[in-house]
């Protein structure tokens, strides 16, 4: 008969920043318990936003994304895990199952599984499709494209307008198609949207919106183009596919959590008792009947809503979590950053400079309210447009739009 | 505590200016980051240690002190 192991004190799933700093957090406030870090890929913590631009272009080595080193990570007295995924959870019984096989007890949990990237219909076991979430999608794209002719590049979101970006900068064609009227047409509105079509195609991409795709063609095993929903095939030897994330939940199927487009979690990111959320996963704020909450996918949040998870960890009381929303750009030699955001609403004001300027700032606003500050090429302009929103709470409506499930 | 920034990473956020206006502050032409302080007084470790954690292009390191 042999006793249990004892229970981990806190468990964290997922070992990417959110995950990361939530541990580094709590040791740096003193926290004396057992941590584990649970981690689905083979590699030590690394950072993603250089993954669709310094790694895709090759002017970083791919190692430089690295969050952090092995003695530092030792540093932090973790039971490390990488290389598995959790596969089940039984919050009742607060037990983990991961896909080792190994079961781990914990006294909480907190859940920093991120997304993942959504795919098309029919684009796998196609070669020369791609998706780009992790380190070595970067690494595998950036492979094919020594070899591509021409590139189609499908969504014209962050992520698909800065690969893109990367792809014309090292001398290949590109055509980026997206079925709205502009690029980044959600998060910067029409007008700036506008403005950046035209960055693109001065840039030679060759622009295809209001333009749908139902999925890759293919000959032989290997991708040719993609067909639109009209019809038409748009030729391209290596396709990636940028259509959004899907947060990765599957896992949690039969936990007892709420799951809805995320994991659901009250305003302190906290999905049960003795259970918390951050980053992309994390659909906070949705519990009870106020609504379903917002979930946020980008980098400052992951780190703003770890550090608020270690402190409600830590029992350091705090009001409810109400980050002010932050993303930001590169495209090209241009630097969009975006505070709070630009519902489709929303009326867009230019501030300073002119959209002819390549340098700007713009206002938007709801109802009289400021509720997002755009800088284009305008970061010593910007510094203060956190202020401004602080001042008047930020915007309801910063929600990724729910997603039929 | 020393504090190093790689001024080549950092993509001029800001975040570490709201976490710790006394040790960090921005280019006014770029926003890139200027380390006003590399050695400050201790009394300013847990400030420094969050604009560290905050800083979404992993752009600011402690030499000795946090992970």
């Amino acid at each position: 008969m042999s006793a249990e192991p004892a229970a981990t004190d806190v468990a964290i799933v997922g070992a990417s920043v959110g995950g990361l700093t939530v541990a580094r957090a709590l040791r740096r406030r003193g926290f004396p318990g057992s941590l584990a870090l649970i981690g689905a890929e083979d590699e030590l913590p690394y950072d993603r936003p250089p993954l669709s631009k310094e790694v895709l272009s090759g002017r970083w080595p791919p190692d430089r994304t690295r969050l952090s080193e092995r003695p530092a990570l030792d540093g932090l007295g973790l039971d490390l895990r990488l290389g598995r995924r959790a596969v089940a959870l039984d919050a009742a019984r607060h037990r983990l199952t991961l896909s080792d096989g190994a079961t781990l007890r914990y006294g909480r949990l907190v859940v920093a599984t991120g997304s993942h990237a959504r795919s098309l219909p029919g684009q796998s076991g196609l070669a020369g499709v791609h998706t780009l979430r992790t380190l070595s999608d970067s690494v595998r794209l950036r492979a094919d494209l020594r070899t591509a002719r021409r590139t189609v590049v499908v969504g014209a979101g962050v992520l698909g307008c800065e690969i893109a970006a990367t792809i014309r900068d090292l001398g290949l064609p590109v055509t980026l198609v997206e079925p709205a009227a502009h690029p980044m047409e959600r998060l910067l509105g029409a007008t700036i949207g506008g403005e950046l079509a035209r960055l693109h195609t001065g840039h030679g991409v060759r622009l295809l919106t209001s333009t749908p795709v139902t999925g890759p063609v293919g000959a032989a095993g290997r991708v040719t183009g993609v067909r639109t929903a009209a019809g038409d095939v748009v030729p391209g030897d290596v396709v990636v596919v940028a259509v959004g994330a899907r947060p990765a939940t599957d896992w949690l199927a039969g936990s007892g959590l709420t799951v809805d487009d995320g994991l659901v979690c009250d305003d302190r990111c906290r999905a049960a008792d003795d259970v918390y959320a951050v980053g992309d996963v994390a659909r906070f704020g949705g519990a009870g009947p106020a609504g379903r909450g917002v979930r946020l996918e980008n980098r400052t949040n992951a780190t703003e809503q770890a550090l608020f998870v270690a402190a409600d960890l830590l029992g350091t009381p705090a009001a409810g979590y109400r980050p002010v929303p932050y993303f930001w750009s590169d495209q090209y030699q241009v630097r969009i950053q975006v505070y709070g955001s630009v519902p489709a609403r929303s009326s867009v004001r230019i501030v300073e400079g002119t959209l002819d300027s390549h340098r700007f700032v713009a206002h938007a606003e709801l109802a009289g309210r400021l509720v997002g500050v755009v800088g284009w090429n305008s970061a010593g302009s910007l510094r203060t447009a956190r202020r401004l929103l602080d001042t008047t709470g930020p915007a309801p409506a910063t929600a990724l739009p729910i997603r039929p499930l | 505590m020393r504090i190093s920034v790689a001024e080549d990473r950092c993509v001029a956020a800001g975040h570490c200016v709201v976490a710790a206006p006394e040790v960090f502050d921005q280019r006014e032409d770029d926003g890139v980051v200027v380390l006003l302080d590399p050695r400050p007084p201790a009394g300013f470790r847990e400030t420094v240690e969050e604009a560290a954690l905050l800083c979404p292009a992993a752009a600011i390191r402690l030499v000795n002190g946090a992970a």
